[in-house]
């Protein structure tokens, strides 16, 4: 009897250790989308950096943080909301404007209070959840990531969010869907155990933020028609452009280190010509 | 150094400080040293290797100044540099880039050595301490790549430094020591950025002792034949200051190519996530120049033999000089060296290729993994490992010690100044150099 009880076990663990060794996760392969800031000469639209901000304002922002953006990083050269005439970002009416908005936690000075002061631009983006607790008990248990960084901290980052936030889909018939979680096609996962239809197990996994990109969920200020696909489109450029805020720099600065140097290798292999002239070798 | 100095000091003062500190003498002999006429562009990887390196230390110091070597602010300041500091994105670029254009220089730089027969007598220890600054440039990188606190860089610093568990018996001591804990933490972040900062210090020491090395029985040159005259020379001042510039300049390009227009091209999208201990990352890979170590270290079942596996994949470098019995020094005269040192080379970029996937990955795609030989399938990363282990190790063993007795070199020149094969015509008959016959 308990040898018995030994072999069913055996061979139950056997099953499970070969259903994990052909646990594969899988994703769809990511959309391929041409965005103005790619090659060494891409530059941000500034105007879609806008639209940008807005959908990341109305829509992410009240569940992702970007705690490494301030507010004056949008008025700053290359961001959202520069204006040559007001080379200090502090001083960019439009920063002034966002910030007005906003109050963060500070210590009072002269009493020593926990209170809340007025934002400055010096400041950095306000959190919506005060700890990582709060934040996964407000979303079902699953954090929010932090969305400062998240175009680099992804493989082929632009194409992976914006097919992300377009590729939500009806889970297929067969699968099924955990309590606040979604499927969409692009989310790395493994659905194998999840998986009683007829055929392959879809690619994909669960996500736990439901589809936010619908028709007119902004409303853009230059009146650009606010469908799914531009709103994804405008904040992927957004999150890019903070994710490296002086990338625009980065690269012309690159265009004239590269003409530099051309020109002074050329004179270099000039001198060596002309100096080397005498020698046979 | 060697050789007569041709310093004469021409004033008062040049006088009265040779006789007290001859630093004057000292860099005019430095700029005539005689150089091998016929040196080429495989010999400005010198030049260029002394570029990286003054550049990693003058903008490691500058990101010393902004960055906080602490578990909670390490990944922070690091954006801080990249977002606040003037200018820090350029610094931190030229410095993350620099360690892998550093890496790539000096590989070519050892293949030129290992090509050019330079490490034979009388340059021994002239390659040994070559194989030391590439020891501590293994190392300095290591620590640098754990700096930024990323996910890969946590989980990078864990893999490595619990290899070092594998030593019987003292093996979890040494890795508590290491670590100043019981994981990868705090402790380890501090020890590792001191280290980080001083490492590079020893390896200048190291180059000053690694040219004073080249400077007494001079460069090795493409013929490998000794100098024999002043006619197979020209000053190192100005020849190879120039052509070495040109070199540097060309490589700068190739530099700035990836600072400007591919910055984390060579990193990991991982690293752009904060370390985070209670999440085990699917991919642990090192950096590419560190790929083949990676793969023989996988190759091997047994935790020790695999750790002891790639520590010899180094060690076994250190002593060529002594396995390699040929009496030719450069394989423009060995032809079947040349080509066992070519399926080196393929080896060492396949390990790489092989360190970069997982160790069940299939090779050809589309057979699956094939016949099932120990513990994985033949057509999988783990057996092409073992394989190129094993042909790294009998390059640098076997084919070291017996090709010379079998191969037969074609005839060497007499002198530099006379490379017989470049030119038979100008050579009087009779004249030409006795073939190196067998060994």
């Amino acid at each position: 009897m308990l040898r018995k009880a030994f072999a069913i076990a055996a061979v139950l663990g056997f099953t499970a250790m070969a259903q994990a060794a052909f646990a594969v996760t899988t994703e769809a392969t990511p959309k391929d989308v041409h965005w103005s800031f790619e090659g060494p000469f891409g530059r941000f639209d500034q105007e879609q950096l806008q639209r940008g901000y807005k959908v990341y304002h109305d829509v992410c922002s009240s569940c992702h943080a970007m705690h490494l953006m301030s507010y004056r990083n949008l008025g700053q050269l290359g961001g959202p909301f520069y204006d040559p005439k007001y080379p200090n970002p502090n001083d960019n009416p439009y920063v002034k404007a966002i910030v007005a908005d906003y109050k963060v936690p500070d210590i009072d000075s002269d009493t020593g209070d926990v209170i809340k002061r007025p934002a400055t631009p010096a400041d950095a983006f306000v959190s919506p959840f005060p700890n990582e607790a709060a934040a996964r008990a407000s979303n079902g248990g699953a954090l929010p990531p932090d969305l400062s960084l998240i175009i680099k901290a992804r493989e082929d980052g632009t194409q992976y969010v914006y097919s992300i936030l377009t590729g939500y889909k009806p889970a297929p018939a067969g699968l099924t869907v955990p309590a606040n979680r979604y499927y969409d096609p692009y989310m790395p996962g493994d659905m194998t155990s999840f998986w009683h239809g007829a055929g392959p197990v879809p690619t994909g996994g669960f996500i736990a933020m439901p589809q936010q990109l619908t028709p007119n969920r902004v409303t853009f200020d230059d009146h650009m028609v606010a469908t799914p696909d531009q709103e994804a489109k405008d904040v992927v450029a957004f999150l890019a452009w903070a994710s490296e805020p002086h990338q625009s720099e980065r690269k012309q600065l690159g265009f004239a280190v590269m003409i530099y140097l051309v020109i002074f290798t050329g004179l270099l292999y000039a001198s060596y010509r002309r100096i080397w002239r005498k020698v046979a070798h | 150094m060697s050789g007569h100095s041709t310093y004469e000091p021409k004033t008062g003062i040049e006088r009265w400080l040779d006789t007290r500190l001859p630093i004057i003498r000292f860099g005019v002999d430095l700029g005539d040293f005689p150089t091998p006429k016929n040196l080429n562009y495989w010999w400005t990887f010198g030049g260029i290797l002394a570029v990286c390196l003054i550049t990693q230390i003058l903008t490691g110091v500058i990101l010393a100044m902004h960055y906080v070597p602490n578990a909670t602010l390490a990944f922070d300041s690091v954006e801080h540099i990249m977002r606040d500091v003037n200018y820090g994105w350029l610094i931190r670029y030229i410095h993350a880039n620099g360690a892998s254009m550093m890496f790539l220089a000096v590989y070519i730089h050892m293949f030129r050595g290992l090509y050019y027969g330079s490490y034979k007598a009388p340059r021994e220890v002239l390659w040994l301490l070559g194989m030391v600054i590439y020891l501590l440039m293994v190392i300095t990188a290591f620590f640098g790549y754990v700096l930024p606190w990323g996910q890969m860089s946590f989980w990078g610093a864990t893999v490595i430094t619990n290899i070092l568990g594998a030593v019987p018996v003292i093996g979890p001591s040494i890795t508590t020591w290491l670590w100043g804990g019981f994981a990868v933490d705090d402790p380890t972040l501090n020890r590792f950025f001191s280290l980080h900062y001083l490492l590079p210090f020893i390896i200048a020491g190291v180059v000053v002792l690694h040219i004073w090395a080249l400077h007494v029985p001079g460069n090795n040159n493409p013929t490998g034949v000794n100098v024999k005259s002043e006619a197979d020379t020209v000053p190192f001042h100005p020849y190879y200051t120039v052509k070495d510039g040109f070199g540097i300049g060309v490589f700068l390009i190739l530099f700035a190519a990836f600072v400007f227009y591919n910055p984390d091209g060579m990193g990991h999208a991982e690293n752009f996530t904060p370390a985070n201990p209670l999440v085990t990352p699917q991919h642990i890979v090192p950096e590419w120049y560190l790929l083949p170590y990676y793969a023989m270290l996988r190759a091997v079942p047994n935790k020790l033999m695999g750790v002891l596996t790639m520590f010899g994949a180094i060690g076994v470098l250190f002593i060529l000089p002594w396995l390699d019995r040929s009496k030719v020094r450069s394989m423009r005269y060995r032809p079947t060296a040349r080509i066992f040192l070519a399926l080196f080379l393929l080896t060492c970029l396949i390990l790489g290729w092989c360190g970069a996937h997982e160790p069940d990955a299939t090779v050809i795609p589309g057979v699956g993994a094939g016949f099932v030989l120990g513990d994985y399938g033949i057509n999988t990363d783990v057996w092409l490992s073992r394989i190129g282990a094993l042909l790294y190790f009998a390059y640098l063993i076997p084919v070291q010690i017996f090709l010379p007795l079998f191969e037969t070199p074609l005839p060497v020149p007499e002198s530099i100044s006379e490379p017989v094969l470049s030119h038979p015509a100008s050579v009087p008959a009779g004249a030409t150099a006795a073939p190196e016959k067998k060994g």
